[in-house]
């Protein structure tokens, strides 16, 4: 029941990885799916809490990934003054 | 159909929107603003998943640093950025997306598969779980057990993903420091 709802979200997040900074939010969208999927089963587990306790680290994994893509996007961004993945083809200069 | 039934629906149906206007829009900053909604929305899920911890978890750290992340990302690469990209999708229109929407439809075509060929409600697991009364009630405070569970069974991950966060910070910082000596 709750996994029919959240693979739509993931899945279509697919669809919008074609430019820029929204590649990252589909990426972001993604791992919620994976999240929600989780926590829905980790109410199956009361003693050890082994679905909540990975979603927690699933979302700190998550804010880690970010912050370092974000710092890469706007290194990028200051190289090629663009941020379409389609554009930046070299490694140095 | 009961309450929480109702609610379930409803939080479903505004993510799947929300996620969709994300997914569709041309306007990066609004993309960015429904992505807010939908993290809202998955919140209110996992409050429904018995899971409320996860949950304010997730409204800190997602909507209170990732989005302001995100947002500060995209104010910094400037506004020229944009009008490129609206541009190049004006051209490219048809050529990027229905290679991305056939990955998706057939992908999503696959899981609907697999959920209706798992049969969830009888996995062996969660039969067990039931048998040994090993299901969360509606009424108990989980945060307590998670915070006990975290300092004793998983103590290692926590070890671990604490030293992960400080290296992804400092290296982002690293990354994003101006000048560079050049």
């Amino acid at each position: 029941m709750v996994g029919a709802g959240l693979f739509c979200i993931g899945l279509y997040m697919i669809v919008s990885k074609h430019n820029a900074i929204q590649i990252l939010i589909g990426i972001e969208l993604i791992l919620n799916a994976a999240i929600l999927n989780l926590v829905a089963f980790g109410k199956y587990d009361r003693i050890n809490n082994g679905g909540q306790m990975f979603a927690l680290f699933a979302i700190v994994l998550a804010a880690a990934t970010t912050a370092v893509a974000l710092a890469i996007i706007l290194n990028v961004y200051k190289q090629y003054k663009t941020i379409d993945p389609g554009q930046v083809d070299n490694l140095k200069d | 159909m009961s309450l929480v039934q109702l609610l379930f629906y409803i939080m479903g149906f505004i993510a799947l929107a929300s996620a969709l206007f994300v997914a569709g829009t041309k306007n990066v900053v609004r993309s960015i603003f429904m992505f807010f909604i939908t993290l809202f929305a998955l919140a209110g899920l996992y409050v429904l998943a018995l899971a409320d911890f996860v949950a304010i978890t997730q409204v800190v750290i997602y909507v209170g640093g990732i989005l302001v992340l995100i947002l500060f990302a995209f104010m910094l690469s400037g506004k020229e950025t944009l009008n490129i990209i609206a541009q190049q999708r004006k051209q490219f229109i048809s050529l990027r997306r229905l290679p991305a929407f056939l990955l998706a439809a057939l992908f999503f075509i696959v899981l609907v598969n697999m959920i209706a060929k798992a049969d969830v409600n009888n996995l062996y697991w969660i039969k067990r779980a039931a048998d040994l009364k090993n299901i969360i009630q509606p009424d108990a405070a989980m945060t307590e057990n998670i915070g006990v569970n975290l300092m004793t069974n998983y103590l290692l991950p926590f070890e671990g993903i604490s030293i992960l966060l400080m290296v992804a910070l400092i290296g982002a910082a690293h990354l994003s420091r101006k000048g560079r000596g050049q």
